[in-house]
């Protein structure tokens, strides 16, 4: 069970940004992604996870095995800590919610509202919904934004835990997650060529 | 050679601009001629007096009010199935001259109401659903001009389109059995003969086909302008990106 | 879905929900129009069907910007759209849970404010058929316009503008049904018309609302 990329070309508002990106996930394996601001990393995890179409190419997944987490992390403030998880937790049918409270030392605010949450609270909830989605290949798109080192090491045991179950992930970071079997890909020489691809309208219209 | 090859921008570009001077040209003169002789060479009518000749104007704008709307949801429907972006783009140049045309129908009417019906605005169900068709416009192009993306406004509007034109059908409909109204039936038809004499028929059929070239005309005119538009925008990313 | 539907409610009672809002909303037009109109029986009876819809209808719309624009804003909606559940059952689901909140209660309170617009006796079973009849049609309608409108700064004006013409068969049906009903004349045709808005626009909307959902998030 692997992630394949092939010769993928993502667009943002019409207007290509990367072309011809080539790589592969197996099982058990991070790929951490590199490039700087508005290269399109956003855009090639969004294309991976579903939520776009890719403008030329193709990923290669299984069915129902992704799990994408972004810089919202789609917390509802009014409700507890338990009930947003539980709810994720019901939606992907993996039933209890305690094991991923748990991984993310979430136990003690279960009780505690999301709008009384901190920042790097909030952003360890919302990764703690990873765990709960029960899906194999992760897309995280800068998740450490707003954690501290303590929090960053128990991400990264989190994440170790679920490459060595035969998970995988694919994320896209500034900062070092700790994780030096993690190989990484430099997304810098994929920058789609200015007369290359351009979104389908742009070229018919220039 | 398919017909598609003119969803091309580049085709449609050249193709439009040799054809526009030739459309506008026979557009002015058949509306001149049609305008003319029903105003000036027909006798007034002996109930309604020379009030009777806004029909030139009321029904072919009323009919191309519909009928703009019929065009838009032919494009958009061609836009979400085969994604020809002039075809998005001419429904977007569609929807203000429909709007415009079903406003002229409903102003005339009101102009020639108030003297034979003695009102300027009645709850009839004709004029009723011609509102909502109005109402449907206004929607249709706040929608367009609301979203940045064109390709995306250009998928949701014509989503909009489609569903809009099943509540519009279905509203008219319900208007009709809401209310019995003053408007007297179709005057032109296919099959029972016309309800209009003879006298006004030709000058009106005249003035239909006026307005259906004046329609195609202005689409035209306006379809080349978004493209020119979107093809600006295009070049502005590319140079946004480049810097 | 279940946990969808249960989330959903959960939200609208908590605090800040806007859970009410509508009813109160409801209840001002009830009030408000006598006041505009003067309190003579024989009018207010006459116009108190339509009256009794057109508040419905406004109080259902208050509500309606929101129901996608939240998932939207805090990114439940991306995460939503990845998960096992079909975005157009999703779609469904929340008109639902839409209509739990508003519709439903505004059915319920109707007779009271019936009275307030001297609705004639006959016509009160007729008003709850209606609103339970007609209401859900008002929610999946507006799902559909606040599908379209939700990646949208200011879109629930843009929403209005877009759904309240789609409303005018639902009105005329369902305030239809009411006066018949209330002067005891037959009211079989707009039942069944209602009848049908109401199934059609659950049957086919949620479609093009997920459709318009896709359209947004990518």
């Amino acid at each position: 069970m692997n992630l394949q990329v092939v010769d993928l070309a993502v667009a943002r508002g019409g207007v290509a940004v990367l072309a011809a990106v080539n790589f592969r996930l197996d099982a058990g394996r991070a790929l951490i992604l590199r490039g700087p601001n508005g290269l399109g990393k956003t855009t090639l995890l969004r294309t991976v996870a579903g939520l776009q179409p890719p403008l030329a190419g193709e990923v290669r997944v299984p069915e129902d095995q992704m799990a994408y987490a972004a810089h919202a992390d789609g917390l509802k403030s009014t409700l507890t800590v338990a009930e947003n998880l539980g709810f994720w937790a019901s939606v992907f049918g993996t039933g209890s919610a305690e094991a991923a409270l748990a991984a993310m030392n979430l136990t003690g605010l279960r009780d505690r509202r999301a709008a009384d949450l901190s920042a790097g609270q909030k952003r360890r909830l919302g990764l703690a919904r990873l765990l709960v989605t029960g899906r194999r290949f992760w897309c995280l798109d800068e998740p450490t934004v707003s954690l501290d080192t303590a929090s960053v090491a128990l991400f990264a045991g989190v994440l170790r835990a679920h490459l060595a179950e035969g998970g995988a992930a694919l994320i896209a970071t500034h900062i070092d997650l700790g994780l030096p079997e993690a190989a990484l890909l430099d997304l810098t020489p994929f920058r789609a060529p200015l007369s290359g691809p351009a979104g389908a309208f742009d070229e018919a219209f220039s | 050679m398919s017909i598609w090859e003119y969803a091309n921008p580049k085709k449609f570009m050249q193709t439009s601009a040799w054809v526009l001077p030739w459309i506008t040209g026979l557009a002015v003169a058949t509306l001149l001629a049609g305008l003319f002789w029903g105003f000036f060479l027909t006798p007034d009518d002996y109930k309604q007096g020379s009030t009777v000749k806004i029909i030139y104007l009321h029904v072919p704008s009323a009919m191309m009010g519909i009928g703009a709307w019929f065009m838009m949801l032919a494009a958009s429907l061609i836009w979400l199935i085969r994604r020809h972006h002039v075809s998005a783009l001419a429904a977007k140049a569609a929807a203000p001259v429909g709007t415009t045309f079903t406003l002229i129908g409903l102003v005339t009417g009101a102009i020639w109401g108030e003297p034979m019906w003695g009102t300027w605005w009645a709850w009839d169900p004709r004029l009723t659903s011609f509102l909502i068709l109005f109402l449907f416009y206004l929607g249709y192009m706040a929608l367009w001009g609301a979203i940045e993306d064109a390709d995306t406004a250009a998928d949701l509007t014509s989503v909009l389109c489609l569903v809009g034109s099943v509540f519009a059908f279905l509203s008219r409909y319900a208007v009709y059995f809401w209310t019995q109204g003053l408007h007297q039936a179709q005057s032109l038809g296919v099959v029972g003969g016309d309800r209009v004499s003879n006298v006004y028929a030709a000058p009106l059929l005249l003035c239909i086909a006026g307005f259906i070239l004046l329609f195609v005309t202005l689409v035209l005119l306006r379809t080349r302008t978004e493209i020119r538009a979107r093809r600006i925008s295009a070049l502005l990313a590319r140079e946004r990106r480049a810097a | 879905m279940i946990a969808l539907l249960l989330r959903d409610l959960r939200l609208a009672t908590r605090a800040g929900g806007g859970f009410g809002l509508g009813l109160a909303f409801f209840l001002m037009v009830a009030v408000l129009v006598p006041l505009g109109v003067g309190p003579e029986a024989a009018t207010l009876s006459r116009i108190a069907p339509g009256i009794l819809w057109v508040g419905a209808l406004l109080a259902c719309l208050l509500s309606l910007d929101r129901l996608f624009a939240l998932d939207f804003e805090d990114g439940s909606l991306d995460l939503l759209a990845t998960a096992p559940i079909p975005l157009e059952g999703m779609v469904a689901v929340k008109g639902l849970a839409h209509w739990l909140v508003t519709g439903l209660p505004l059915t319920a309170i109707s007779p009271v404010l019936g009275l307030l617009m001297h609705l004639a006796p006959a016509g009160y079973p007729w008003l709850v058929l209606a609103l339970a009849l007609g209401t859900p049609a008002l929610s999946m309608i507006g799902a559909f316009g606040a599908a379209l409108t939700v990646g949208l700064k200011r879109g629930g004006l843009l929403m209005s503008l877009l759904v309240l013409p789609m409303y005018v068969p639902t009105l005329i049906f369902g305030a239809d049904l009411v006066t018949r009903g209330a002067q005891g004349q037959a009211t079989t045709t707009p039942l069944l018309f209602l009848a049908a808005v109401t199934l059609g626009s659950a049957a086919v909307l949620p479609f093009a609302a997920a459709q318009a959902l896709r359209m947004n998030l990518r």
